[in-house]
């Protein structure tokens, strides 16, 4: 996702930089941006969160209609995530129909929340082969300062984590919305963390300027029990098999801080 | 979709042999021919198990439209499409969201490799065609476009194989059919160029714990380093033919 200029001089500080384990804005190779997290905004939607990650910030909507199940798995709701990179949120994003960055993106995070097993897909089928409820998670860049990735993953998981079923029967085969809501039954929290390699070093987080200095990008989604469930690398450069695994090592600790931010117990 | 499918056979046997006969660290049977298209500048084809894939390069030529163009170097493109007929339910022949994720991560896997910057203003275009697939078609298309790029004569670092490694049925197995994949576990596609010991494709989906991932990364490059050899043989076996042809027919001056 390279995009606006940055200076060549600014280019080699941020790689120097890196290279002796400092980056530009201050922060150590492994910290993260400022997170804020603020939920059910969309009054709307059925969930929605707002994550503000340094000055990314990404809105997730959920909207939950019915729908036909997939015909390989009859008796289960659908999952559809969707990202839009909106011209308002950068001055390289333009209108018109998904591009490969947001299809990457809005892929990452499926693979995530499906793979975890999340969704309790089953519980979402009203009648097997014929209709199901379909999820759509509903990612919606507002301001693109670097690390989409993790930002709209943790934007979906607040997202789903905020979501209320509106209550239904099924009455001579229509289905009748009844007043009150329950909550999505969720059975697992997957977090995405991302590394960019600079300089041959790993750094998590990466923000605008630092993606594009990076030589490779590498995104880990980690479940709540510290098992990794979906991976992507990205960008033109490659990691080395110790570097993979160093940051294998790393993302456990680093999903952990992050989910505790939008996970209450 | 790994969800809830019910395992109608064991995919491995006790004897740890799979549904295909193979061993759980065994790569599909490989075929692979360089040079078989006329039109293209590079071209190559490859059979692994039932994958049947053709890849083909197209340039450094002019690129369109022209404000594409780089300055300081070629434009590397990449088209991972699958024919309507290598599937078992007809798949549309408008490209899929899962098709634009593969062709830009197969780019990604492959630009590392090739010296893009001695062809400034040029583009390279490239195209793998699914004939027929089996599950592990991007890394079969990765390895086999890897070669039509060599056939094009396009300068490289080195050739880039790719492998997928995965879980089945309990345990680490290399290169997982469809049935397998679906299955499975969790499937992880790698790209791998050996001369740098550089991964330049890691995708995974599924559930590892860390001492599986590591596990299946290390499989999964011993893959890519056995597509390796063959790879090499296919593009020496190219110039061999040529060789004996030149020999028989001699060259007119």
């Amino acid at each position: 996702m390279s995009s606006t200029m940055t200076a060549r001089i600014k280019q080699k500080r941020i790689a120097q930089l890196v290279a002796r384990g400092k980056r530009l804005d201050e922060r150590g190779p492994n910290d993260y941006r400022e997170v804020q997290i603020e939920t059910g905004l969309i009054e709307r939607a059925e969930g929605s969160a707002r994550i503000r990650l340094g000055k990314t910030e990404v809105l997730v909507g959920i909207k939950i209609e019915v729908g036909e199940p997939f015909l390989d798995v009859p008796n289960e709701g659908v999952l559809t995530v969707n990202a839009e990179l909106v011209p308002l949120a950068s001055p390289t994003f333009e209108a018109g129909p998904p591009d490969e960055n947001s299809i990457e993106l809005a892929r990452i995070v499926d693979r995530g929340i499906r793979e975890s097993k999340a969704i309790n897909l089953e519980s979402l089928c009203v009648e097997p082969g014929k209709r199901v409820f379909v999820v759509f998670v509903d990612v919606y860049v507002l301001n693109h300062d670097g690390n989409l990735i993790d930002a709209s993953a943790l934007a979906s998981l607040a997202a789903l984590l905020n979501t209320k079923m509106f209550n239904y029967e099924v009455k001579e085969g229509e289905i009748k919305i009844k007043p009150g809501y329950t909550p999505l039954p969720l059975r697992n929290h997957p977090v995405a963390v991302t590394f960019a390699k600079i300089n041959d070093k790993l750094i998590v987080d990466p923000w605008l300027e630092e993606e594009q200095v990076m030589d490779a990008r590498l995104t880990m989604t980690v479940d709540k029990d510290g098992k990794i469930c979906a991976i992507q690398k990205g960008g033109y450069g490659y990691f080395t098999t110790q570097q993979i695994l160093e940051a294998a090592a790393t993302v456990t600790v680093k999903a952990e801080e992050l989910r505790k931010l939008v996970v209450k117990e | 979709m790994k969800t809830s499918q019910k395992k109608q056979e064991k995919l491995i046997d006790e004897n740890g042999i799979r549904l295909d006969g193979r061993k759980v660290n065994e790569l599909r049977q490989l075929k692979i021919e360089v040079g078989i298209l006329g039109n293209a500048d590079g071209s190559a084809y490859i059979e692994q198990g039932k994958n049947k894939i053709l890849a083909a390069v197209y340039g450094p030529r002019e690129v369109h439209p022209r404000h594409l163009a780089l300055p300081d170097r070629a434009l590397l493109r990449c088209r991972y499409h699958m024919a309507p007929f290598s599937v078992q339910e007809r798949k549309s022949p408008a490209p899929s969201r899962r098709e634009m994720e593969l062709s830009k991560v197969i780019r990604e896997a492959l630009e590392p490799s090739v010296f893009i910057e001695y062809y400034p203003r040029t583009s390279i275009d490239l195209f793998i065609e699914v004939l027929q697939a089996d599950g592990g078609t991007r890394c079969a298309g990765i390895t086999v476009a890897s070669l039509a790029l060599a056939d094009a004569g396009i300068p490289m670092r080195d050739l880039v194989a790719a492998c997928a490694a995965g879980k089945v049925g309990g345990q680490i197995v290399l290169d997982l059919t469809d049935v397998e994949d679906k299955g499975g576990e969790a499937d992880m596609p790698v790209a791998f160029m050996p001369n740098a010991n550089a991964i330049t494709l890691l995708q995974m989906d599924g559930m590892l714990t860390g001492e599986e991932f590591e596990q299946t990364v290390n499989l999964a490059v011993e893959g890519c380093k056995q597509a390796y050899q063959l790879q090499k043989e296919a593009l020496k076996a190219k110039y061999t033919t040529a060789k004996e042809v030149v020999k028989e027919e001699g060259v007119e001056e």
